[in-house]
């Protein structure tokens, strides 16, 4: 038991002189995917009932490699960002938090570089 | 995870149902939220029957009934029985309202009434409110100048003042905090909508001069980001308040600091 007065438990650590960026970055990201999503899934869609050739076909091509590289990005980016803040609405445990923050950053890292790479290897013909 | 389910010693019992008034012919059923700290037992919801006939329109009414008539150790805050001091705040079907001014009227079927919600209770539908009055109490509710103090007064436009309109009429019931599941999981370090909304309502004073500091005192992921605009705060609020959108126009004067 610690003997604080209420004062100082609201106070706490103080303010972070965090979250206006992040708050923004959101609003940003969410702007940006309006079009890329559109712009995104057109191409994919029409691609996807034709198989493989026809997924080449489609990312052969620069225009549509942009969208879907800047579509990987954007989307990944505004993931990362919503799920920490449900991770830190829902989860108070201080280590659990720790642990899902960074395996959220990592995991959607890993999933807009994996994005980007497998259309560079389209693109590129590697 | 976030804790869903109540501690064993929190669950709810069913409780006493006290006795009908002799010769009354109009019952309504009041099914009522009780604990007592002293006893050691767990919360139980009690039943009481009070004869509309003889009781005011207002849920108060029927609660002060019941405490006069038939039991008086319910206990429950009240003062000035017309919407202004705040006190009878608790959750009456379902709802946060003011027990003095919601109307007996527009709940169907029983009357269930509890305390407001996920606040630590003192006995009865009386809940602990005191981090809830530091919150308000960190956000310096007052007016912070630099310059001279004028000789006569600090002037106010008629434009600005009516900027503190939708403001100015909160009386602290604590209705929106406690309606909000962000203040729930968080309300440790999220300031909750009543301490927001009178935060903006001092950050938008065109007398107040600390402006900056105010908002910089807010600017942090938990004091203020965890309002994700659920708006239960501008739904519940017995004085048809908006806390909802002063916490949106802070989040946009950050906003308008950096961009």
């Amino acid at each position: 038991m610690a003997f604080k007065t209420d004062y100082s438990r609201v106070h706490g650590l103080g303010a972070a002189g965090e979250g206006a960026h992040h708050w923004w970055m959101q609003r940003v990201s969410s702007v940006a995917l309006i079009p890329l999503t559109v712009l995104f899934v057109i191409p994919f869609g029409r691609a996807l009932g034709g198989g493989h050739e026809a997924m080449l076909a489609t990312y052969s091509s620069f225009g549509n490699a942009l969208v879907a590289v800047l579509f990987f990005l954007v989307a990944f980016w505004h993931l990362a960002q919503g799920v920490q803040v449900v991770i830190e609405d829902y989860v108070p445990n201080k280590p659990a938090r720790v642990a899902l923050l960074m395996l959220n950053t990592f995991a959607c890292g890993a999933l807009a570089v994996a994005g980007t790479l497998a259309v560079a290897t389209t693109l590129f013909g590697a | 995870m976030v804790q869903l389910t109540l501690p064993k010693n929190s669950q709810i019992r069913v409780g006493k149902t006290w006795p009908k008034p002799e010769g009354a012919k109009n019952l309504r059923t009041f099914r009522i939220y009780r604990w007592n700290p002293d006893d050691g037992e767990n919360p139980r919801v009690d039943t009481y029957f009070v004869d509309m006939d003889s009781c005011g329109p207002m849920v108060l009414d029927a609660l002060i009934k019941i405490k006069n008539e038939i039991d008086p150790t319910l206990t429950f805050r009240r003062s000035c029985r017309e919407g202004i001091c705040g006190s009878c705040a608790m959750n009456i079907d379902g709802g946060n309202e003011l027990a003095c001014i919601f109307g007996m009227d527009e709940v169907k079927g029983d009357v269930r009434i509890y305390p407001l919600p996920h606040m630590p209770v003192v006995k009865d539908l009386v809940p602990d409110l005191t981090h809830f009055y530091a919150q308000h109490a960190s956000i310096q509710p007052w007016l912070e100048t630099k310059s001279n103090t004028p000789a006569k007064e600090w002037k106010q436009s008629i434009e600005d003042r009516e900027k503190l309109d939708g403001l100015y009429e909160c009386v602290m019931c604590a209705c929106c905090s406690t309606s909000c599941p962000s203040y729930w999981w968080n309300g440790d370090r999220y300031l909750g909508p009543a301490a927001l909304l009178h935060a903006y309502r001092w950050i938008i004073d065109s007398r107040d001069e600390a402006t900056g500091e105010r908002l910089d005192d807010l600017h942090d992921p938990f004091k203020l980001y965890r309002c994700h605009t659920i708006m239960n705060c501008a739904k519940t609020c017995p004085k048809g308040l908006n806390p909802a959108k002063a916490i949106a126009e802070i989040k946009k004067m950050m906003v308008e600091r950096v961009v």
